[in-house]
């Protein structure tokens, strides 16, 4: 506020500050009624999660009640999903899955985006532009000749027809093609004069520098893999390797009016996912706002 | 490109220099195609197996009558897949459905997260728990959201009918009635995807210097002056990426109509991606739903084509 570098009107010193007190306390009020009124709209964005977790908490007879007080808390719906449903299969499948495509997309993409970046080759255009294409093809646009495809091998119903197609993610080629070429080359060109091969070079020095970029593309690839629906649909059928919203989906209704217990299903499966967001909130958010990804 | 290089020694005839230059740029350690063969394979064979060739095997089948239940590609069909899709009252039902959801979406979308931005960016304490608020649902698989919301809306017990009943409406049939099912799907989804706008518009928000802000306030423009004067405009970037994701994004919808309500009541809420998975999945017909497909992703190409200009013009790369 004291770096009055220019004069548009000519102000007294008395005068300009008492107009920036007077300006300063509006603000002030203006600024404490907005925290007030989102104050207000955060809570009521988190009434939908708090009712689901409510619900969850009851008995399955006192659904019906209307109120937020709980007469008789039970874990029971948690314990009857767990002892005769197939969730902790569905946990494991979307785990595996999620875990394998975020370390597949991380190697294959920062390996392709180094190539791209540092090294000169024929085609490298080429390459880059048949990659750029990818960006624009959605995954919903392929389920029906990949699922030809997948059936033409027998890999159907198989934890690698859910892995191997959301491997080749294009836009992480891009992510960490900016990234790398935002590193000083001077650095890496310094270890390779000294011997170190492109792998070496690779593996010790820019991926490492490049920290940021891993763990956005790990975070997102991880997400988007465990709550992708329209392909694990198609792909997986058998109720013991569906992954988390496959299975959801499904069993979406069977419950009929156990209503505890369906809220208790949705509430284990976005578990994992809330941890997910506690632990990584500040990459998650820098990851959207460096480049605008989006499922 | 390559300009690092030695000029050639004079008295080397101009026909041969080229060929001097190319071997020397194969010599020096600067020509890379081996290593970058290897480097690049990995994610390229990757991608042609399941990106590329999917969809070149998609646009092929679009012209066949193949079909799911029999091997290969089926019999020559020409443009028939197209000329029925095009002709086909369901096809353009089902486009109009994705329409109709995206301009129900859209604007909501867009207009509540760069309020909440602004909201957001005047408050002093409490970010984490704004952030947490918004940007949790976006986290969520579609599943859990799906189940969450179909017990808000159930008939007589969950809590958004009760809340209507108790401050005296009738009570609406939240996803049983026909014109409202999609803005029940609507404002789930609001609900579901603003976080993410919400922090394009934060992102957005902190590049704006601070000392226009200060600058003006000194020359005694009020907070809403602010707003408009300075913070609008120069969000304009912001808005226009963010209404171009956020199209694109609903074209795409299919994940809360197939689980809330099955593309139902009567099909009034079946998006063209569920209508594809309708002729594809239950009907058998793959040539078909390739062709729906390309058609659906010609839309969705033209959107993207904006897009991509518009980031490219903004930042040059390579």
């Amino acid at each position: 506020m004291a770096t009055l570098t220019y004069e548009t009107r000519a102000l007294t010193a008395a005068e300009s500050q008492r107009q920036a007190a007077s300006v300063d306390r509006r603000t002030r009020l203006f600024n404490r009624c907005c925290t007030g009124v989102l104050i207000a709209f955060a809570i009521l964005w988190l009434v939908p999660l708090a009712w689901a977790l409510d619900t969850s908490l009851k008995p399955n007879g006192e659904t019906t009640n209307p109120t937020w007080w709980i007469e008789h808390p039970t874990l029971a719906s948690f314990r009857t999903l767990i002892a005769e449903g197939d969730i902790l299969n569905w946990y494991a499948a979307s785990f595996i899955t999620s875990t394998l495509v975020a370390i597949g997309t991380v190697f294959t993409a920062s390996l392709a985006a180094y190539a791209l970046s540092r090294m000169r080759f024929r085609f490298r255009w080429v390459i880059f532009w048949f990659i750029l294409i990818g960006i624009m093809i959605p995954n919903q646009v392929l389920v029906v000749p990949r699922f030809r495809e997948m059936a033409s091998v027998n890999l159907l119903n198989t934890y690698w027809a859910v892995i191997l197609p959301q491997v080749p993610i294009a836009i992480a080629v891009f992510v960490f093609k900016q990234f790398f070429d935002g590193i000083p080359k001077d650095l890496d060109e310094a270890a390779r004069i000294d011997g170190a091969g492109f792998f070496r070079t690779y593996r010790q020095i820019v991926l490492p520098l490049a920290r940021p970029a891993v763990s956005a593309v790990a975070i997102f690839s991880f997400v988007w893999t465990w709550n992708d629906l329209l392909w694990p649909l198609l792909a997986l059928s058998n109720p013991k390797i569906m992954t988390i919203p496959v299975g959801l989906a499904t069993v979406q209704g069977t419950y009929g009016i156990r209503y505890a217990d369906t809220m208790a299903s949705a509430i284990l499966g976005a578990l994992p996912l809330v941890l997910v967001f506690l632990l990584f909130q500040r990459r998650i958010v820098e990851g959207i706002a460096g480049t605008g990804l989006k499922g | 490109m390559a300009t690092t290089i030695e000029p050639p020694t004079v008295h080397t005839p101009p026909p041969r220099t080229r060929r001097v230059m190319s071997t020397l740029r194969e010599a020096r350690p600067n020509g890379h195609g081996r290593p970058a063969l290897l480097f690049l394979a990995p994610f390229l064979v990757l991608y042609v197996l399941f990106v590329v060739g999917p969809a070149i095997y998609g646009l092929v089948m679009s012209f066949f009558d193949t079909s799911m239940v029999t091997s290969g590609l089926g019999t020559f069909a020409g443009l028939d897949n197209y000329a029925e899709a095009l002709s086909s009252s369901d096809f353009w039902t089902a486009l109009w459905h994705t329409l109709w959801f995206t301009i129900l979406t859209t604007p909501p979308l867009i207009a509540l997260a760069l309020v909440f931005a602004l909201l957001a960016e005047r408050a002093r304490r409490a970010r984490w728990f704004f952030r947490l608020a918004f940007f949790l649902p976006y986290v969520l698989p579609s599943a859990v959201v799906a189940l969450i919301w179909i017990w808000m809306y159930t008939p007589a017990l969950g809590l958004l009918s009760r809340t209507m009943t108790a401050l005296g409406f009738a009570e609406p049939n939240w996803l049983g009635d026909p014109d409202l099912a999609m803005v029940s799907l609507a404002i789930t989804t609001v609900w579901w995807t603003l976080g993410f706008n919400f922090v394009l518009y934060l992102a957005g928000l902190q590049e704006i210097p601070r000392d226009l802000y200060e600058a003006s306030a000194i020359d005694g423009a009020g907070p809403w002056q602010q707003i408009r004067l300075i913070t609008l405009p120069l969000l304009s970037r912001t808005t226009s990426l963010v209404v171009v994701l956020q199209i694109i994004a609903s074209m795409k919808v299919f994940d809360q109509m197939y689980i809330m309500t099955q593309g139902g009541p009567n099909f009034a809420t079946r998006s063209v991606l569920e209508y594809i998975f309708d002729v594809g999945f239950t009907d058998f017909r793959s040539g078909y739903a390739a062709a729906a497909t390309t058609l659906f992703f010609l839309a969705v190409l033209a959107v993207s084509t904006v897009w991509v200009v518009m980031t490219r013009r903004q930042e040059p790369e390579l």
